[in-house]
């Protein structure tokens, strides 16, 4: 038996405590031991990577112990394709958080600590496999990112925290119940236990027997769903984010965006649709059309934006809506379709691959957001600048690579995976596979609009001494843009890595 | 296999190569940066040339056709590959784009000698050109949308090369946003295509690619609502992405626009090449949109989906047409010429497949890019001026780029015999008359060659005719920088800029040979038959009489233009035009382009910012006006409970136990609104909730 995944969410978290001891004045301390810790992880992430046998789709590096047996809690940890390659995503974003977050002067070893704590969180969950800790982790994981936007956003970051915690808060509260629920019907926390049960149909059975109701099933599933609903976000339940993106400081952006707002894909992933699929599919329709609503009004409300970050903010929900999009018609029974199985692995494939290419991609962005901020001392809004092409054309050439990546431009990453989404789910369903493509195009109107209005045109002349960066900020997007070269033309090094576990869950969904 | 096969990937590398190295190269070293892409395209030509000798002598059986492919990604538990083919229609468009960049690269060097950012045109030239000859080897349809994308952005990035110039920012954006509305079609047939054939590989060697007739069989036999077949369904969607590309109507409002870019990049992307892959890609899947067709004695098939493309095209030849006759901007003019002629090219896949479209691509592609070099030319010449009713006179100042154009004019005129463009346009109408669907494409046809004449005739009598116009300009205003740098009588550009003029205009002569009736090699190439040459009178006389009917309506336009612009000459810059003086309202609608971009604007992009505004009024007011109700209610609620509290309760108790008041004020206060006060009593409820399932159930 193995520590591996243990030690790996015990490095940011004791590096957190460590920090938090440093105290205030030790700065130059504070920030290399919490850059030194998060490249540990990303060495421990990598490792655990490099060491994933990609051929299965098994749990591997599996720890499970009794915890307290008589309420069956056990620590449980494992990690398959999916939680490997969230834990590299959640590893390779907190460095560069933390080194975008470097001139933070203002109790710089709460800030960091912070972050670091938000890591360990955002590694348990993505590791946990019994309900109990895993919803430790997951609250963990809001606490951190709850006090750096009230502490260190922007001028109206105590309404934007508050809204983020507690709508996160309602939700987890529903998914609580709804795992209570389950608890209590089934007699355990355990993630795969239940969704074997739900395979074989004893699930729903076992509910309605303990609270003796029909409909039980679907109000427990949409408890769980609430919970992960607000996460991601699917519309309608998506009005924290704009005020909490554009509020919190621009590196805790990427860590929201970048790793955060994959938690609710994954616990889709991991939790709902395993858990639930018989109830998915009761109210499949429904959900398709969230799914198309996600992508195409948060499109076009990023269109009426004039604040960069709030555009870019509402531009992570339509990235994230392509997952729902994907995740959703998988589950659809999927009668009379060509391939059915091959159509729904390629849908959840490039969901994966979507969720890295977006974690990676608006990272980068919101990087160079505050890089932005930086040298304009807070402006950001569309028609604040123009022309700036002229003065800085390394910052719009990189900054363009990261716009065209998320876009969708094929030769970048963000394409393969919209590629996979979409030919997986126009067969299961056509229509809204067909009306997801405004989406597309909404995306390229708004970026293209940005590149104009802030890169193009005359130059305004009070930008005339905006600096262009500096080698160190050269060197601090490089990693990300070289990534989305890697990925445009090799997305198999996710792919593999990720499909044995895609398969395994389609089976897992096909009964 | 064959080398030249298994190493056709080199030809799209080798630029991408040199446009990384150019990147990359931090100096300015503009020699090595010019050297690399010419070199890259120089070297690709040859490699194409060898594709080309390949693809030739396998006559009678069948068109030579060889592809590579390898494994690229994996989902499922099965591979997807991609690769690459060489057939007749691969190695013709190879040679084509190799050869023509190569000389517009050329060109540039001189065209662009003073842009202080020299490397970077060339950094996305060469880009361009990787594109572009992905698009033309793919065997696969996503790599050939990945390719066409790129194509699409090196388009945007070269439109908007100026980028400080507002308009060409906002004409990049235009093309790009334009262009992608097309692209969302050709990405919903490709994955339609691909879920119900299970590949993108157009052939296989196994005979199972998308594009053979297993494929094809299956696609044909099931329909869609209205008994479409999904063939056709397929199809459409992929036409709508040429259409984008190929500026289409009604998609073509980008393409005009496009001219904001240098006029190297307006030769070789927005006439030559890129705009032409429009044609291309429908010449490329002509096996999916002729399946299904009724089987036909002789001419081409006919179907849903050719007959949709034949529309499209005869609209847009005879649209744009019109349009140019209006327009005063020399690169206007050719731009709309440039729309107008994609027009023929699809009409020419409708009505007479894929060697009749392909053929006038391929002429066109000539004596096009000439056409465009040599108003670069005439720019360069007249110190960046644009209008044509500002030039005039040329011929004496600029001798051999006049030559070159007339060449280029008389070529895209359609001048009888003796150049390219009269034996490839003839051969769209011949085909045309032949249709058996409808005989309005050709009128359709005919009346946009009796345009094409006349406003080419116009241009050429503005252009080189006449006295020189340009000094009035000095009267009013003139543009700073060139005023003194240059003295002010237009000057011939230099060689860098006139030979490769002189060998386009050769081809614009010589390339018709190969696709005249008597002799039709090109048709027979494609299609892997052996051309032989046939002077028989039978088939002459077949064509002659569609020939002479096309030749009298060229120089019936040629005629009237020159009498029109060319006898008699406007005097000033700012007379009025000879046609807008006889019919101003319709002049009026031609010169504002039937006011298409005003409908857009009041239609399409409203409606775009209105939704746009839709979505972030329900986002702030219904979906955040629902949270806030949630928000006020619960504020309310506890305030009605604090209310009831003190009042009600306590209020009974008030006489009798003064201390329970108190503790009631504790208890209001837990209900001030108060978020934490909230969470606080959550947790807590939530601890009491965890302790009675686990024990309550317990005993």
């Amino acid at each position: 038996m193995n520590h591996w995944l243990t030690i790996l969410t015990l490095v940011p978290f004791i590096g957190g405590i460590i920090i938090a001891g440093l105290g205030a004045e030790r700065k130059i301390l504070v920030r290399g031991v919490a850059l030194v810790t998060s490249l540990i992880g990303l060495g421990g992430a990598i490792c655990l990577w490099l060491n994933f046998n990609a051929k299965s789709g098994d749990l591997q590096f599996v720890e499970k112990f009794d915890w307290v047996p008589t309420l069956g809690i056990q620590y449980f940890l494992g990690v398959d394709g999916l939680g490997a390659l969230m834990v590299l995503l959640t590893a390779i974003v907190t460095p560069l958080a933390i080194l975008a977050s470097w001139n933070v002067e203002d109790r710089p070893h709460v800030f960091h600590a912070l972050v670091l704590w938000l890591q360990a969180g955002l590694f348990g969950t993505f590791t946990a496999l019994n309900f109990f800790h895993w919803f430790l982790f997951w609250e963990l994981g809001l606490i951190p990112a709850f006090f750096l936007i009230k502490l260190w956003g922007g001028p109206k970051r105590s309404p934007a925290a508050t809204q983020f915690f507690i709508y996160t808060m309602v939700g987890s509260v529903a998914l609580l119940l709804s795992f209570l629920a389950l608890r209590l019907a089934t007699g355990s926390f355990d993630f795969i236990e239940l969704a074997g049960m739900a395979k074989s149909g004893v699930l729903t059975t076992k509910l309605q027997a303990a609270f003796g109701w029909k409909n039980i099933g679907l109000i427990v599933f949409f408890g769980a769903f609430l919970g992960f609903a607000v996460k991601v976000p699917v519309i309608p339940f998506h009005t924290w984010l704009p005020a909490a993106y554009s509020e919190a400081p621009s590196p805790v952006t990427m860590l929201l965006t970048g790793v955060m707002s994959k938690m609710g894909v994954y616990g889709f992933l991991r939790i709902l649709l395993p858990i639930f699929p018989d109830q998915i599919r009761q109210v499949l329709t429904p959900l398709l059309w969230l799914a198309v609503a996600t992508i195409v009004l948060s499109a076009c409300a990023a269109f009426a934006q004039k604040d960069l970050k709030r555009m870019l903010a509402y531009s992570s929900i339509n990235h994230l809506g392509y997952c729902l999009l994907a995740m959703f018609a998988a589950v659809s029974m999927a009668t009379g379709v060509k391939d059915a199985a091959l159509q729904k692995a390629a849908a959840l494939d490039g969901c994966l691959l979507q969720m890295f290419n977006h974690g990676l991609t608006a990272s980068a962005l919101f990087l160079f957001m505050a890089l932005i901020e930086k040298r304009s001392g807070g402006l950001r809004g569309l028609e604040d600048f123009g022309g700036l092409r002229k003065v800085v054309p390394v910052f719009t050439g990189l900054m363009g690579i990261a716009l065209f990546s998320s876009l969708g431009l094929p030769g970048l990453n963000g394409f393969v995976g919209e590629f996979l989404i979409f030919k997986g789910v126009f067969p299961l369903a056509p229509w809204a596979a067909a009306i997801s493509t405004i989406g597309i195009l909404v995306t390229a109107i708004f970026l293209l609009t940005l590149i104009q209005r802030v890169f193009c045109g005359p130059l305004n002349e009070c930008w005339a001494k905006f600096p262009d960066l500096t080698t160190g900020e050269r060197l601090l997007v490089l990693p990300s843009i070289a990534l989305m070269f890697i990925l445009g033309i090799w997305p198999q090094f996710i792919l593999g890595a990720v499909d044995a576990t895609m398969m395994k869950l389609v089976q897992q969904l096909t009964f | 296999m064959i080398w030249i096969v298994k190493n056709l990937w080199l030809i799209p590398a080798l630029p991408l190569l040199a446009a990384g190295i150019i990147a990359v190269n931090k100096q300015p070293a503009r020699k090595l940066a010019a050297g690399l892409a010419i070199g890259s395209m120089a070297l690709g030509f040859l490699l194409s040339l060898c594709a080309f000798a390949a693809t030739l002598g396998q006559h009678g059986e069948g068109a030579f056709r060889e592809t590579f492919s390898f494994n690229w990604i994996q989902f499922g538990g099965q591979w997807m590959s991609i690769g690459w083919v060489l057939d007749p229609l691969t190695a013709i468009m190879l040679v084509m784009v190799t050869f023509v960049g190569m000389l517009i690269f050329i060109f540039s060097v001189g065209y662009m000698a003073h842009d202080k950012n020299f490397m970077r045109f060339f950094n996305f030239l060469a880009l361009f050109a990787s594109g572009m000859l992905g698009v033309v080897i793919a065997n696969n349809l996503l790599l050939l949308f990945v390719s066409w994308e790129i194509v699409g952005l090196t388009s945007y990035l070269l439109i908007g090369f100026w980028y400080h110039k507002a308009s060409a920012a906002a004409a990049a954006k235009k093309a790009f946003i334009t262009t992608r509305i097309g692209d969302l079609g050709l990405l919903l047939g490709m994955v339609w295509l691909y879920a119900q054939t299970g590949t993108l590989n157009f052939y296989t060697p196994e005979h199972t690619g998308c594009l053979e007739a297993s494929a094809l069989a299956g696609m044909v036999s099931k329909t869609i609502f209205g008994g479409m077949m999904v063939s056709t369904a397929i199809g459409l969607l992929i036409f709508l992405g040429a259409v984008g590309k190929s500026g289409q109507v009604p998609l073509h409002v980008w393409l005009p626009d496009a001219m904001e870019g240098p006029t190297p990049v307006s030769a070789l992307i927005h006439a030559a090449t890129m705009v032409a892959a429009g044609v291309f890609l429908v010449a490329r899947v002509y096996p999916l949109m002729a399946a299904g067709a009724a089987p036909v004695e002789h001419g081409a098939p006919i179907t849903t989906a050719l007959t949709v493309v034949t529309w499209v095209g005869a609209i847009t030849a005879i649209f744009a047409a019109s349009i140019a006759v209006a327009q005063n901007d020399i690169k206007r003019i050719l731009a709309y010429s440039t729309v107008s002629q994609l027009g023929y090219m699809m009409m020419g896949l409708g009505v007479g497949g894929v060697a009749v479209g392909m053929f006038h691509l391929i002429t066109h592609a000539f004596f096009k890019a000439l056409l465009f070099l040599g108003s670069g030319s005439v720019i360069h010449g007249c110190h960046e001026e644009q209008d044509v009713r500002k030039m005039g006179g040329l011929k004496k100042y600029m001798p051999i780029t006049f030559v070159v154009y007339a060449i280029g004019m008389l070529a895209l005129a359609g001048f009888p015999l003796f150049f390219s463009g009269f034996w490839s346009k003839d051969e769209i109408l011949h085909h045309a008359s032949l249709w058996s669907v409808s005989k309005i494409p050709f009128y359709l046809g005919c009346t946009g060659a009796l345009f094409t004449a006349f406003y080419m005739t116009r241009q050429m009598g503005l252009v080189f005719f006449g006295s020189y116009r340009g000094h009035e300009k000095s009267a009013h205003g003139h543009s700073s920088h060139s005023s003194e740098s240059h003295s002010h009588d237009p000057h011939e550009s230099p060689a860098v800029m006139t030979v490769p003029l002189i060998i386009l205009a050769g081809f614009a002569i010589l390339l018709g040979v190969i696709g005249t009736p008597a002799w039709p090699w090109f048709d027979a190439y494609l299609n892997g038959e052996l051309a032989e040459l046939q002077i028989k009178f039978s088939n002459l006389a077949e064509s002659a009489g569609l020939m002479g009917a096309s030749a009298l309506i060229v120089l019936t336009g040629i005629t009237v233009g020159w009498m029109l612009y060319g006898k008699r000459q406007r005097k000033t810059a700012a007379e009025k035009d000879v046609l807008e003086a006889a019919q101003p309202a319709i002049f009026k609608l031609l010169e504002n382009k039937y006011f298409i971009d005003e409908i857009y604007e009041a239609t399409v992009i409203r409606f775009n910012a209105f939704a746009a505004w839709l979505c972030d009024f329900a986002d702030k007011w219904v979906f955040g006006g629902a949270v806030l109700l949630v928000k006020y209610f619960t504020i309310g609620s506890s305030w009605l409970y604090r209310l009831t509290d003190e009042n009600v309760v306590n209020g009974g108790f008030d006489a009798a136990c003064g201390s329970i008041r108190g503790s009631g004020g504790i208890l209001s206060k837990l209900h001030s609104g108060r978020v934490q006060t909230y969470l606080r009593i959550i947790g807590v409820a939530l601890v009491a909730l965890i302790i009675f399932l686990i024990w309550g159930r317990k005993a």
